[in-house]
């Protein structure tokens, strides 16, 4: 225990030192908030220009005319993102059971653990440098949409089973027991009560992983890579929104990077509304 | 009218066995699956490892560890070193630390201490929004609009400092760019442990150190902190993590330089931002071995965060269950 030493300097300089630690923590309060209100101005205000129907169901532009749309990059995103859920949410669902409901307090479980906040901690380029060697370089070297989905879901993966396992936990053992006791196998009891009472919290888990990789450029870099055609399917380089932001904001023709900003702001107004209703339900859930 | 019975009995006996049966190898295929699903994360970490080393195979053989020391990259003569990635590397994530420390201890501060209850409430929201807020979207507010006020405005001001750090022309983007937009990102993060933690410390003892005549910067300062002194560094660490792998926000503003100059307004890059920017041009086989052997040099030290971490909170736990 640290003893408390009552300082001898005068009561007016400790006074001093307080007002200005207190000036400087609204300082920096207000420091977060311009920056943040900066940064949303200025895609607002950049963006806003190209946004209207036609920007979600056109084609991307040719360079130098016209802001076409973003019609293909976004049905592209959305393909791969669902693809992405397709592997990374079981498999993240799963683990979150077992570490949860099975491995518990094990050797076993702590290892598990501990390699899942290490995939969490894993930089995103990274993963999509592994993407790359492990599909695109099967031979003969291809880049490909479900390259890029293998990124993102190697990505969600660790968020699903840690908030998985999170939720899991907070259902009281008296259920578990009580359903136990009637003799309902463990696995129904798992997929079917367990699932059920922490429903809610399962699906925060699953939006969290998505609004985690539907920002994501780097794992999409060196796998997905982009496309100027509709994507069809993923078998080929996709067209998504984020590489093509990165694509046209380092081009040099004034209408792309009109395009750019315009696709970020439809990226950010989705990520922010994501993140506001996430936190409107976890209050909720802290509430009651 | 009893044979019926019996025959009855012996039905739903046997149907009885069979459904267990049946539950009792679903529960096994059950445990199996998740088990199954736990191991494959084990696998993919180690095969992630696997995969950058066996890749980065021939520039490890030809280089050795000069390729950790030289800061050469010249492709032309087919020479790679990976020291300015990794001094960029470092120096943006220090600056970024620099910066981002001192400001969430004092934004936890203003939410926990401060504010009114529904200030905190907007400021923390808008603190937690900065995560929101994708890399690639920095990347392009840093580039288009806060780089070239650096230029103008900050990087002026700097030069007037003495001594080798603020040197050189204001070029908007470098180094010291990157670090501050780094800080910014990392900056919600810092934010949220910095609160849990000084929300943690027990109401007893700040109450009575207010009330022995201490200001509220001296029950922080000699209390909260030291009480939540293992956390704070804990959130260091998660800090680091976050920075050191950032890419596209550092790709647009960094320069992309390979040369080490110790002025913070030069240009430079890192590991993420080389690999970013030169991975899918790279045309001879070599300079993607070099390349994937960068990425391995960057996982290395994420692992190394990591563990240090891990161990860490480890004994943080340790510590209060006694």
């Amino acid at each position: 225990m640290t003893e408390l030493r009552l300082s001898h300097r005068p009561a007016t300089a400790r006074k001093a030192l307080d007002v200005f630690v207190r000036a400087f923590s609204v300082l920096s309060a207000a420091l977060g908030i311009f920056f943040l209100f900066w940064i949303l101005w200025v895609v607002l205000q950049k963006g806003h220009t190209v946004l209207s129907w036609s920007f979600f169901t056109s084609a991307p532009p040719s360079p130098g005319e016209g802001v076409g749309g973003i019609k293909y990059a976004l049905v592209g995103t959305l393909k791969m993102t669902g693809l992405a859920c397709l592997m990374g949410v079981p498999v993240g669902l799963l683990t979150g059971v077992y570490l949860a409901e099975f491995g518990r307090h094990g050797a076993f479980a702590s290892g598990v653990r501990f390699c899942v906040n290490l995939l969490m901690g894993i930089p995103s380029i990274l993963v999509g440098l592994f993407a790359y060697t492990i599909i695109v370089l099967a031979a003969p070297r291809h880049y490909s949409g479900n390259a890029g989905a293998f990124a993102l879901a190697i990505i969600m993966l660790p968020t699903v089973a840690r908030t998985s396992e999170d939720m899991l936990l907070l259902v009281p053992d008296a259920l578990r027991e009580s359903a136990l006791a009637l003799g309902i196998p463990r696995w129904r009891v798992i997929t079917g009560i367990l699932f059920r009472a922490a429903r809610k919290g399962l699906l925060t888990g699953v939006l969290l992983s998505v609004s985690r990789v539907s920002g994501e450029t780097a794992p999409l870099l060196f796998t997905a890579l982009n496309n100027n055609f509709y994507p069809k399917d993923l078998s080929q380089p996709t067209a998504n929104l984020t590489v093509t932001i990165y694509n046209y904001a380092m081009s040099p023709y004034d209408n792309w990077q009109r395009v750019a900003w315009g696709a970020s702001l439809v990226i950010m107004a989705f990520l922010l509304g994501v993140t506001l209703l996430l936190r409107f339900i976890l209050k909720e859930r802290h509430r009651s | 009218m009893t044979l019926r019975r019996l025959a009855n009995l012996w039905k739903a006996q046997t149907s009885f066995r069979k459904t267990s049966a049946f539950h009792r190898s679903a529960d096994r295929a059950f445990r199996l699956l998740t088990l199954l699903c736990a191991v494959s994360t084990l696998l993919l970490v180690g095969a992630i490892l696997w995969n950058l080393v066996e890749n980065a195979w021939p520039s490890i053989t030809r280089f050795g560890l000069g390729f950790v020391t030289s800061s050469q990259w010249n492709p032309v003569k087919s020479q790679y070193g990976a020291a300015s990635s990794i001094y960029g590397t470092l120096v943006s994530t220090a600056i970024a630390l620099i910066l981002a420390l001192p400001i969430s201890v004092a934004i936890a501060l203003f939410l926990t201490s401060y504010a009114p209850p529904w200030l905190a409430r907007i400021v923390g929201t808008c603190v937690e929004l900065l995560a929101a807020i994708p890399s690639i979207i920095y990347g392009m507010w840093g580039l288009f609009v806060f780089a070239p006020y650096m230029q103008k405005t900050v990087q002026p001001m700097l030069a007037k400092l003495p001594g080798p750090l603020f040197d050189g022309a204001p070029l908007g983007v470098g180094m010291l760019t990157a670090g501050i937009i780094l800080a910014l990102m990392i900056l919600p993060f810092l934010t949220a442990v910095m609160r849990d933690v000084f929300s943690m410390t027990p109401p007893v003892l700040l109450e009575s150190a207010a009330g022995m005549g201490s200001t509220s910067w001296e029950v922080t300062r000699k209390i909260a902190i030291p009480y939540g002194l293992r956390g704070l560094i804990g959130a260091t660490f998660l800090g680091l993590g976050r920075a050191i792998g950032e890419t596209m926000a550092v790709t647009f503003v960094i320069g992309n330089s390979h040369r080490i100059s110790t002025s913070l307004f030069a240009p430079g890059n890192t590991i993420a931002s080389t690999l970013a920017n030169e991975f899918n041009e790279a045309d001879s086989p070599l300079l993607e071995a070099a390349l994937i052997e960068l990425g391995l040099i960057l996982f290395v030290i994420t692992l190394i965060i990591q563990i240090l971490a891990h161990l860490w909170l480890r004994s943080l736990q340790k510590r209060q269950a006694r």
